[in-house]
């Protein structure tokens, strides 16, 4: 599904990614961990298209596709989600317009006509349950005036209606006590299918106690360094980054 | 400069000019004379700093034609507001159109007449509300509309009278028989415990070189309530200086909404004195222009009573070259204790070359008030953009719907649920050409 590589990325003429190769198949869950400042939302940034971040070199294949020859909302209608960490406050734009406009233009790439409202609030009702929400929060206005956990679990309410193939979830733990990262994790997790996949990127192990990841990969100074199965995760969290990051320079 | 043409103007329509009252006169006479001694306002005059009348002082815009063809009904279409049975009152080049107009379904104890059959039928009252609310001493303008008055619109609700359904004036103006101005004028007269709302659009009929001069005088006794919309959508060849001045009596509440689309260069003033305790005004606009059209508001309220309220939000959109001004002055005088005033202007500059220049300003002599004020200017953010495409979103419809949230607040303000889904679409209708579905 994605192909990852030698891709060397930055912005303003850092360079932040050093050669990142990663290769994630439907099914999956990755997991991306790496201490601060060693590229993580760079990667997940890029991937959405970000036009503030310039890749340098490489190469990245989504579903055959040159991914960065393609728009961010391209990206976005070929099944790309990124669940942002500091997601974007709209101020007088209701979630349900908003749920509805990006709704509507997925279906409208695919040749379909568009929702009405009313069916589209059928529809909404049913993923609400994905993120054990009410209908008020249709009401709110996108992400303003939201706490930290609420803007969170918005954009994984935004996953849900959208169904990405390939969801990128960037420090989504962040910011949430352990009730509200329990809703986001329960919610990931029911969307798994076999024909999809997630890329998970934090700082902390926790999240990973409640998406299970296939694959770990420790992110660091912009190179991954060691790759493992899910007790990867809990080597980390034992034994801190530095463990890794003399590993990898003995490498 | 060419003030003389405006004067020989005015002496030749009152030798031939018969058909008006002969008591007009003397008011028509002092307003020319006023506006002999005030002329137009030039650079210096702190009120117009940053907007230029010279092309207006330059050309000589006598009474324009009477339009060679009038608009069909399909024509007024796309100008009419809300379902069908409204009342309306269609002026065209200034004059009264009765076969465009219709007055429906208003309770007794309203009366809607053209200003021209006000002043053929009841002097005493014309006279009794002519130039009391909008002054010809201080304001060029309003003395040359003054000056050459003809026609307009008089609304008066008596006491304890509630008109429902909002009640549109159009005037229209088809620029293609020359240039030429119109100085309407309009009445408003609220009794006690009243209630109205007022639609005022200035729409141009077709592209055009003309001037729209109009002054609209609003009186609202106590506790009267008056929904006013004014809506500029003048030809972006043409000149519009647009006047409404209000004076509020105790417990009275005025919504004013001001809407400006129009015009190559456009002035729209709005001021009103509260002047009754316990009073309230809304003062809210909206621009949005492009090309490079100039736009400006100035807005005044006066305090002059205590426990009043105040609250105003204008909002620019500005694209390409267009010029925008706000000049907004709060005024809380000595006696006014327990004001509640809050201002604020926010500007969207969509390109690098738009400009603005904005002056909010609180003039306070009272001591126990609570008074707010403030302006910004900004861009499209980015990351909001990105966040939108992120979401699918093609660029020109995370702009649509950025631009939309800009203006949403002020929308969402509007009282009436047809005015404010027409001026959704207009507001949409300027950015991408095409209606959001």
């Amino acid at each position: 599904m994605l192909e990852i590589t030698n891709l060397h990325a930055g912005a303003e003429g850092v360079e932040i990614l050093k050669g990142v190769n990663l290769t994630v198949n439907a099914g999956e869950v990755h997991a991306i961990m790496g201490p601060n400042g060693s590229g993580k939302s760079t990667l997940a940034h890029v991937l959405a298209g970000r036009e503030d971040y310039q890749v340098t070199e490489g190469t990245i294949r989504y579903d055959g596709e040159d991914l960065l020859e393609m728009e961010p909302e391209e990206r976005a209608l070929a099944g790309l989600f990124l669940a942002f960490q500091y997601p974007v406050e709209i101020p007088g734009v209701t979630n349900a317009y908003f749920l509805r406009a990006a709704y509507n233009a997925l279906l409208k790439s695919r040749g379909l006509d568009e929702v009405d409202p009313l069916d589209f609030m059928d529809l909404v009702d049913e993923k609400l349950k994905t993120v054990e929400w009410s209908a008020d929060i249709l009401e709110r206005q996108v992400n303003a005036g939201m706490s930290g956990g609420e803007k969170k679990r918005n954009e994984i309410l935004q996953m849900a209606v959208l169904e990405p193939k390939l969801a990128v979830l960037d420090e989504t733990d962040s910011g949430l006590d352990i009730d509200a990262l329990k809703i986001v994790a329960e919610g990931v997790n029911s969307m798994r299918r076999p024909d999809n996949a997630t890329i998970v990127v934090t700082h902390y192990q926790r999240l990973l106690n409640h998406i299970v990841p296939d694959y770990v990969h420790v992110l660091v100074d912009g190179r991954i360094v060691k790759s493992g199965g899910k007790e990867l995760a809990l080597e980390l969290e034992a034994q801190g980054y530095e463990w890794v990051q003399e590993a990898g320079a003995a490498s | 400069m060419t003030l003389a043409s405006y004067l020989q103007d005015f002496e030749a329509s009152a030798v031939n000019g018969g058909s008006r009252p002969d008591w007009l006169m003397p008011i028509k006479r002092g307003a020319i004379d006023r506006f002999e001694a005030l002329g137009f306002p030039d650079r210096d005059n702190e009120d117009w700093k940053f907007t230029s009348v010279a092309p207006i002082a330059r050309s000589k815009f006598g009474r324009i034609a009477a339009a060679a063809t009038l608009p069909t009904e399909a024509d007024l279409g796309p100008h009419l507001i809300g379902p069908s049975e409204w009342s309306r009152v269609v002026f065209v080049n200034g004059r009264f159109v009765e076969a465009l107009s219709t007055v429906t379904g208003l309770p007794g104890g309203v009366t809607i007449q053209t200003l021209a059959d006000a002043m053929e039928e009841k002097p005493e009252y014309v006279t009794q509300h002519l130039t009391q609310s909008a002054s010809v001493e201080r304001d060029g303008f309003t003395a040359l509309n003054t000056a050459f008055i003809t026609d307009g619109v008089v609304l008066h609700v008596e006491p304890n009278t509630v008109v429902e359904q909002p009640i549109h004036v159009l005037y229209l103006t088809d620029g293609t028989v020359g240039e030429g101005a119109t100085h309407p004028r309009t009445l408003v007269v609220l009794d006690h415990h009243a209630q109205a709302s007022l639609i005022e659009s200035y729409v141009a009929l077709d592209d055009g070189v003309y001037f729209t001069n109009a002054v609209t005088e609003v009186s609202l006794a106590a506790g009267a309530r008056l929904d006013h919309y004014k809506i500029q959508r003048e030809s972006e060849q043409a000149y519009h200086v647009g006047t409404l001045e209000a004076r509020q009596e105790r417990d009275s509440h005025f919504e004013s909404l001001s809407f400006a689309f129009g015009g190559a260069v456009s002035r729209t003033n709005v001021y009103t004195v509260l002047d009754g305790e316990g009073s309230h005004v809304t003062m809210n606009g909206l621009y949005v222009v492009h090309g490079d059209q100039h736009v400006d508001h100035q807005t005044r309220i006066e305090h002059s009573q205590p426990d009043c309220t105040s609250h105003e939000v204008y909002k620019g959109i500005l694209d390409d070259r267009a010029h925008g001004v706000f000049n907004g002055k709060v005024y809380v005088h000595p006696i006014a204790q327990k004001t509640d005033g809050k201002q604020t202007n926010q500007n969207l500059l969509m390109s690098p070359t738009a400009k603005i220049d904005t002056k909010p300003q609180l003039e306070i002599y009272a001591d126990d008030v609570r008074c707010t004020h403030g302006a910004t200017v900004g861009q499209l953010d980015d990351q909001a953009v990105f966040y939108c495409r992120s979401r699918g979103l093609a660029p020109d419809q995370a702009k649509t719907l950025l631009t939309y949230a800009f203006a949403a607040d002020v929308l969402e303000q509007i009282p009436s649920r047809p005015v404010a889904q027409y001026l959704e679409r207009l507001v949409m209708e300027r950015f991408l050409g095409t209606p959001e579905s």
